[in-house]
């Protein structure tokens, strides 16, 4: 477990969610507890029908729990409107999907300005300012006015995490954020990920590939909707030195 | 989310699909531009009908002798029931209608034809005051109107319009001074009056032979009754209470206790709005028809929109998201589809208002756009995009981001 002296950021307290599907019900979460610090880099693992959708749609404040409590930096989720929920997330949550999900025929800067134009706080020059910044710390200052479907899965990753960096959220999200993409381009992402991590961001990730654990600070293991395991990993592996080994690509 | 990052939103998605875009508003297009042409037409009809019945004098009050609301609808009338006009009544109607009326004339005509030499004519004769060419916006280019002395003294003289002149003197004489027969009898042309063309029933009005009633009752008709009689109220405004007052004396004369007049009285207004009738229903439905072409524009949004909706369920379920509320996708959506349908609106009432003006230089059409179909039509189009924008934007901001986002 973490340092308590830490700021707790997400606090889970026996969360359940049932699902009714025709006459069954579905228990997809049983009572799941743990809470993630300030700074942390959490993987949760488990096959698939483990409930880990699930609980990343609970901590994404995209589905609220049957019961249990949810705290996110301070603040109860469960109870909240649909409305604040979407509040919420835009001021402190990233997202980073598989599919990348970035708009069509819209640039690089466009995609990263997303959140923030649901931000009537930030004005547009601002807004432009803060997109370019992280671009740049994704290391894509070359390609800001580069078009989505210009640009390759890794390129299109990198403008997704940008895009999930540029609200400044208490938490990274990322979900199977290199399920898509080839060795080399997994790696150079996680390289990313390890790096802002570096930074002090604090970031779940989503997966169910066993061997990402390594390189992460914390790993969950859900089966069946329980927490089965929870370890802290003291000894992270650096996804840059792997990167270095292999072979470049040929493209 | 303000309205300027919303309405960036809705352009940007527009020109990503700029040829759709345009596909749906051209139901829009059309409808708008179909529903301005149309009106253009209708309304320019019958404001030049308008115009041609004004121009034959607004103020114009009409007494014909015999019941027409009773005999009306085609039925022939007794002949004895088309003698009740007298001259007592053009006295009495002269002398104590002074109120209201301004110019009072008598009307009797008598068709024949108009012969100079080996040159004749059809025409029919009419016999009235001076007054006349007040209450009927005539006026006399050459020569003079005969005067009261002839009317006193039932001289045989005449003045004529223009037709009658090129048909009697087709060598460009003077026709003032000459002596024409009509029928048998010979009558001096005083004067030739302004000509004013066809009107809009394609009469020509310049084929007009005015002479003096008292010449016309007793030396070509042989008669002591009035045709009818023609009046002029002093203003438009004032026009039914010169009827009143007309009936009035006109009952008493007559004698009438009852509820049947043996006269009746229509006034210019009556006619135009009788002769426009035919065109504000003509106008209207073409005004339905147009409306229908720009309700199936409309639904062809609606049906783009549900498309969109789908087509862009990840990316509705990505913006829902990094924090885009239900109200914003909806106001996204709603905002797209009327800016499809405003613009057009735009591109509509554009069309709409040149095809007028084409159909005016091309097939000489009278054509009259009124300011108000075009803002109707454009605030119709406005409804449309937010009423049928609104089903499918409705949707996509009910959709849920879990789902969305992971949409195939």
């Amino acid at each position: 477990m973490g340092d308590n002296k830490q700021k707790a950021i997400i606090q889970l307290k026996d969360i359940r969610r049932d699902f009714v599907v025709g006459d069954e019900v579905v228990h997809a979460l049983r009572g799941i507890s743990f809470t993630i610090y300030e700074g942390e880099f959490v993987t949760i693992m488990g096959t698939s029908g483990s409930g880990k959708s699930t609980l990343l749609n609970t901590l994404g404040c995209l589905d609220t729990p049957t019961s249990g409590d949810y705290f996110l930096d301070g603040v109860e989720v469960r109870k909240m409107s649909k409305n604040n929920r979407a509040l919420l997330r835009n001021r402190k949550i990233g997202f980073v999907f598989q599919n990348y999900n970035l708009l069509p025929k819209t640039t690089a800067i466009e995609n990263v300005e997303l959140p923030l134009m649901y931000n009537s706080s930030v004005s547009p020059e601002k807004r432009e300012k803060k997109a370019i910044e992280c671009l740049i710390a994704v290391g894509l200052g070359e390609r800001l006015n580069h078009k989505s479907n210009q640009m390759s899965g890794g390129q299109q990753q990198r403008v997704a995490i940008a895009r999930a960096l540029v609200n400044d959220p208490v938490i990274i999200l990322a979900d199977e954020a290199t399920g898509n993409l080839d060795t080399r381009t997994s790696f150079e992402i996680l390289v990313l990920f390890q790096e802002l991590h570096a930074m002090g961001r604090t970031i779940i990730f989503v997966t169910h590939n066993p061997e990402l654990a390594q390189y992460s600070s914390r790993n969950i293991v859900l089966r069946d909707g329980h927490v089965v395991e929870d370890t802290t990993n003291t000894n992270i592996a650096s996804a840059k030195e792997i990167l270095a080994t292999l072979p470049k690509n040929d493209n | 989310m303000n309205f300027g990052n919303l309405l960036k939103i809705a352009l940007k998605a527009i020109s990503n699909n700029m040829l759709r875009s345009f596909l749906t508003m051209l139901g829009i297009i059309i409808g708008v531009a179909s529903v301005i042409a149309m009106l253009a037409i209708g309304q320019g009809s019958k404001k030049s009908i308008q115009e041609q019945i004004s121009e034959m004098g607004s103020n114009m009050i009409m007494i014909n002798p015999g019941n027409r609301e009773k005999g009306g609808g085609g039925v022939r009338m007794n002949a004895a029931d088309m003698q009740t006009l007298k001259n007592a009544d053009y006295e009495s109607i002269i002398t104590k209608c002074t109120r209201y009326v301004s110019y009072v004339s008598p009307v009797v005509s008598s068709s024949g034809q108009m012969i100079n030499g080996n040159n004749n004519y059809p025409s029919s004769m009419t016999g009235v005051t001076l007054d006349y060419l007040e209450i009927r916006k005539l006026s006399v280019s050459d020569g003079e109107m005969f005067s009261e002395q002839d009317i006193a003294t039932s001289a045989k003289v005449c003045v004529v319009g223009k037709t009658i002149v090129d048909n009697l003197f087709p060598n460009n004489e003077d026709p003032i001074g000459k002596t024409v027969r009509f029928n048998k009898i010979p009558f001096t042309i005083v004067g030739v009056l302004t000509a004013k063309g066809y009107n809009s029933m394609g009469q020509d009005q310049d084929a007009v032979v005015l002479a003096p009633y008292t010449t016309v009752q007793k030396r070509v008709s042989s008669i002591t009754y009035l045709n009818s009689i023609y009046a002029s109220a002093k203003s438009e405004a004032l026009t039914n209470k010169a009827i009143d007052d007309i009936t009035e004396v006109l009952r008493e004369n007559h004698k009438i206790r009852g509820e049947d007049n043996d006269f009746s009285i229509r006034s210019q207004e009556e006619l135009s709005s009788m002769m426009t009738s035919t065109t504000d229903m003509m106008t209207k439905l073409l005004a339905c028809v147009a409306g229908i072409s720009l309700l199936v524009g409309g639904i062809g949004i609606m049906n783009i929109m549900y498309v969109s909706v789908t087509e862009r369920t990840r990316e509705i379920g990505l913006r829902m998201s990094v924090g885009a509320r239900g109200i914003d996708i909806l106001s996204q959506f709603l905002i797209e589809s009327v800016v499809i349908s405003i613009t057009g609106g735009l591109i509509g009432v554009l069309l709409g208002v040149s095809a007028s003006y084409v159909l005016k230089l091309i097939l000489n059409w009278p054509i009259y756009i009124q300011p108000y179909s075009v803002i109707l039509s454009f605030l119709v189009c406005t409804l449309t995009g937010i009423f049928f924008g609104w089903y499918p934007a409705k949707r996509a901001s009910e959709l849920d981001p879990i789902e969305a986002i992971r949409y195939e």
